[in-house]
């Protein structure tokens, strides 16, 4: 407790001088709303022509960034890997079956019948035309994700336990993030420098343009979504094993 | 006037590192560290807000319209994703210290050893 | 000349995110904290559109309402310290 209170003591006055530098370095950035960046008008006005997609963002994100991308993939992986480390059971904790709790309210079954089937709808169509109107693998990959914890919150453990194995999750995440790296692959091996789009560009506003961008695209959604679905699973079954345990 | 969006990221940066400091909890510490990464998604966007800029999509527009910048937008939505599984692996590591140690309390886990 | 650009529907979504993130940093029982954050989400997604960033606002809309709550909650059921059927707080001021 008195640690607590030095340590709140001492960073008022830090914060104070942070706070200060801060807001002097702020005070010296364009005006809000008077952006001189080269780079964003550039893209804005070339992302179309060029790629012929018409959301500007995932052309940034999965093509004139895809390296960036990359990166950040590799974080998702590292970290999810170092979740599966710390929780996920070994032998020892044992082999249980799930417990069976159901879901009791009719009404919460029927909204999940409903819901999960319509949300992973409108998730994969976030994700294919990610490239024409907002959306694209990043958000549709975690509202995928989302749809199927659903599952979970309408129909009960059992059979969520039953679909979310992770013999089928390790492999998709896995050939998600390699996917990536295999189409930047592709491209070196023909000779160009890694990650150039290599399909011609396609029609504008509609499934197929953009190139190798679509495939990044659905390499991306597919790893986002296995990963957050094994996290989801690993946090749901140190949930459940104190309950389990209290059933005997 | 102008200088209320900087002014809001620099103030939930600092409201957020205080919280973070004097926190009692690991899963209080993690949400605070939430709130310090949403500082720098504001700061990101309103750099790139152009004034009357419309979203960076073409579909059905104009090219050439006034839009904001595309490329902090990319940045800050595969920030945001990311920052979920990272959160994920600070609580993972709070419920492995609250097996060994049996408290979540960075004070009293900075005494146990073993 | 430098025209004000701040539209007052920015202003005042600044202002109520502002507020929110305190409410959220200061907040101490980590179960009100993670509906406060659930909220600030929520404000950040309406700043984001103002803003005019659809594609920031569709993935902090889906991760903050599904994603953070459900970790989140789990990890406080976890760490209770009567258990996960113990009735009593965690921490309080």
């Amino acid at each position: 407790m008195t640690r607590r209170r030095i340590r709140g003591a001492v960073a008022l006055p830090a914060l104070g001088v942070l706070g200060a530098v801060l807001f002097w370095g702020l005070s010296g950035l364009p005006p809000f709303g008077n952006y001189h960046g080269i780079y964003g008008f550039l893209i804005n006005h070339r992302a179309l022509p060029q790629r012929h997609t018409t959301n500007a963002v995932t052309a940034t994100v999965f093509d004139y960034r895809g390296f960036d991308t990359m990166g950040e993939e590799f974080i998702l992986f590292a970290a999810v890997t170092g979740v599966v480390l710390l929780l996920r059971k070994t032998g020892e904790e044992g082999e249980d079956e799930p417990p069976e709790e159901e879901v009791r309210s009719d009404a919460l079954r029927l909204f999940g019948m409903f819901a999960v089937a319509g949300g992973a709808l409108v998730a994969l169509w976030l994700i294919a035309y990610g490239l024409v109107t907002p959306g694209g693998g990043f958000q549709g990959g975690v509202a995928l994700a989302s749809a199927f914890a659903l599952l979970f919150l309408a129909a009960g453990y059992g059979p969520w336990a039953r679909r979310a194995k992770d013999a089928a999750l390790d492999p998709l995440e896995s050939l998600g993030a390699s996917g990536y790296v295999i189409i930047g692959l592709a491209a070196l091996i023909s000779g160009l420098p890694f990650l150039t789009n290599l399909l011609g560009p396609g029609k504008p506003g509609t499934l197929w343009s953009g190139g190798s961008l679509s495939f990044i695209n659905w390499a991306v959604a597919m790893e986002v979504a296995a990963a957050n679905v094994i996290l989801y699973k690993d946090f749901l079954e140190q949930y459940i094993a104190p309950l389990a345990r209290g059933r005997g | 006037m102008n200088f209320l969006a900087y002014g809001v990221a620099g103030w939930i940066c600092l409201v957020g590192f205080y919280g973070a400091i004097v926190s009692k909890n690991l899963i209080h510490l993690a949400l605070c560290l939430t709130v310090i990464q949403s500082s720098t998604y504001i700061l990101l966007l309103s750099i790139g807000y152009e004034k009357h800029g419309g979203a960076p999509i073409f579909k059905g527009v104009k090219l050439g319209t006034t839009a904001v910048d595309p490329v902090v937008q990319s940045l800050t939505l595969t920030d945001i994703v990311i920052s979920v599984t990272v959160i994920a692996l600070i609580l993972a590591l709070a419920l492995d210290a609250h097996k060994k140690a049996g408290t979540i309390d960075p004070d009293q886990l900075a005494d146990f050893h073993g | 000349m430098l025209v004000a650009t701040l539209v007052p529907l920015q202003a005042s979504i600044l202002g109520l995110v502002a507020l929110a993130a305190t409410a959220v940093a200061l907040c101490r029982n980590t179960l009100r904290q993670i509906l406060l954050s659930g909220v600030y989400g929520l404000l950040l997604v309406l700043l984001f559109v103002v803003l005019q960033a659809p594609d920031v606002a569709l993935s902090m809309l889906v991760v903050t309402t599904v994603a953070y709550p459900l970790i989140v909650l789990v990890a406080i059921a976890r760490t209770r310290a009567g258990g996960v059927d113990g009735s009593d707080g965690d921490d309080d001021a």
